[in-house]
């Protein structure tokens, strides 16, 4: 059996193909503006890894914000389970899972079955998304990827942001950078008010071992080791957080094809 | 009598002159780092313009984000008081002033005897703000000044979805994308700001007459889409910026005459 997940995000576009329990291949592209030029990408790219074409393909589910737009999707379902039944097969004991893309933030419950229980979402302010990371590391310039690195370094003193909206901690951090601030100690003070927005987030729902974190904001060491102390959890990381919802989506197409062939 | 208002803003730092009902002068300039330097640059401006000494200064009032950072012995005076004062100036029927300066929005109601009897302020977030729109701007390769007219030459109606100023950006990059034209762009985040400040507005309560002051007010296409929103004509001063700094020399008035 042969399914595909396709994942539709507003940075990056994901899709995962899964022959039974494995995963055969993966992509992750920067999203266009044209979504459906982002799904074809997304699909073409995992396709040709596999070497495969889309009719080898037995059942696809799409997910994530673009998830309508998926032409060739038998399905869709929502992202907040997709993440969950993702996260549910690379670690069977989660109950609690932080999901973090660049426009929404969500922090689930869910069951020993990976089905969600609960969850609290913020989709509406960019202060608790992975797109503040990107304006920072914009503004410092620093690359995405050595962000959170960096503000494990601390020179002299972690810099306090006190702005919640990220036009204004911009100005902010901007402002400390002319006073001669260390960049690293100004990005300590952007993942500590990230993390402390997204640990409030989890406690809106709870926090239950195991704690798994997924999205691009999980290769962020800076926000895992703040939110490892908050927590009080060591949260497990996929080898790829950024396709746990493709996962998930791949995993459902599943489902949906054993439950079509059995009727 | 001579007094000078302060208005210490996030972006820019406005001083007037203010001679019994007369504003003899102004200056505004950039507020930069320092507002210590912001300030003293306006008042050294202001009058000199004026021409008068800065001895013969009755009373120094300042307001704004930074008004407590002043090189002149004087009082400071909160925002929402500097701005109904300011707008009373002017209008002596204000009974609600809309401030929008660069990172704030704020609503405040008053009685005939200009007491505020309610406000509010969008507090943390730039949504419905100036930079909110400065923001846009840049993203549109366009200046604070074309914006308003332009957005009146929208071509369709486009709803702008997100709330926050930073995914609005990446809305607007991806309306480009799709070729969709500036002045309609414009016209949809322009309506987009109106109704944040509305929604502030109607929870403070809206009453007869309405005054728009502060940056946004020089704004045509903001002005118009509050208007349609609140369903009133809205008053603007002359130099809407100026606004709360004619407010503290007003309030400085009151206090050395209450002395």
């Amino acid at each position: 059996m042969i399914t595909a997940g396709v994942d539709i995000g507003s940075l990056t576009g994901k899709a995962l193909i899964l022959e039974d329990n494995n995963i055969v291949a993966w992509s992750l592209i920067p999203t266009n503006p044209d979504s459906s030029v982002t799904v074809q990408r997304a699909m073409d790219a995992a396709l040709e890894k596999a070497h495969m074409s889309l009719d080898d393909l037995d059942y696809v589910v799409s997910t994530g914000y673009g998830r309508l737009v998926v032409p060739f999707a038998q399905r869709n379902v929502t992202e907040i389970s997709c993440h969950a039944k993702g996260a549910h097969w690379f670690f069977p004991e989660v109950r609690t899972i932080l999901d973090m893309g660049g426009q929404d933030c969500k922090a689930i419950r869910c069951d020993d079955t990976g089905k969600v229980t609960n969850f609290a979402m913020n989709d509406k302010c960019a202060a608790g998304a992975g797109r503040s990371m990107e304006v920072m590391a914009d503004l410092l310039q620093v690359p995405l990827d050595d962000l959170g690195e960096l503000s494990l370094q601390i020179v002299d003193a972690m810099v306090p942001i006190s702005n919640t909206c990220v036009v204004f901690a911009k100005s902010e951090a901007l402002s400390h950078l002319r006073r001669g601030k260390h960049r690293s100690d100004i990005l300590a003070g952007v993942c500590e008010a990230l993390a402390t927005r997204v640990h409030s987030l989890m406690q809106r729902v709870g926090i239950e071992s195991e704690f798994v974190i997924s999205g691009g904001i999980a290769k962020n060491i800076g926000i895992v080791k703040r939110l490892t102390d908050k927590t009080g959890l060591t949260p497990r990381i996929s080898f790829e957080p950024q396709v746990v919802g493709a996962l998930g989506a791949a995993l459902f197409a599943q489902e949906s094809l054993r439950r079509e062939q059995q009727a | 009598m001579l007094t000078v208002g302060v208005d210490i803003g996030s972006l820019t730092t406005k001083a007037v002159v203010l001679e019994d009902s007369k504003v003899i002068a102004h200056e505004l300039v950039l507020t930069g780092e320092s507002s210590r330097e912001a300030a003293a640059r306006a008042v050294q401006g202001a009058t000199s313009v004026a021409g008068v000494d800065i001895g013969d200064v009755a009373r120094f009032v300042s307001t704004g984000a930074g008004k407590s950072e002043t090189p002149y012995e004087g009082d400071q005076a909160t925002e929402v008081l500097s701005a109904v004062r300011g707008a009373l100036f002017y209008y002596p029927s204000a009974r609600t002033v809309i401030d929008m300066g660069a990172e704030s929005v704020r609503v405040a109601r008053c009685g005939a005897n200009g007491r505020v009897v309610d406000f509010g302020t969008n507090d943390k977030c730039a949504s419905g703000t100036g930079t909110f729109l400065d923001t846009i701007a840049k993203a549109l390769e366009l200046t604070a000044e074309d914006i308003g007219p332009l957005s009146l030459q929208a071509k369709e109606d486009i709803l702008i979805t997100a709330t926050c100023a930073v995914f609005a950006e990446s809305e607007v990059v991806g309306l480009i994308a799709q070729g969709k034209d500036k002045a309609s762009i414009l016209n949809g985040i322009t309506r987009s700001i109106a109704s944040r400040v509305y929604g502030l507005a109607n929870r403070v309560g809206i009453n007869k007459d309405v005054i728009f002051i502060g940056g946004g007010a020089e704004n045509i296409g903001l002005r118009k889409s509050l208007e349609s929103l609140i369903k009133q004509e809205l008053l603007v001063p002359p130099d809407p910026q100026l606004t709360g700094a004619v407010g503290a020399a007003v309030i400085a008035q009151e206090k050395s005459k209450a002395q």
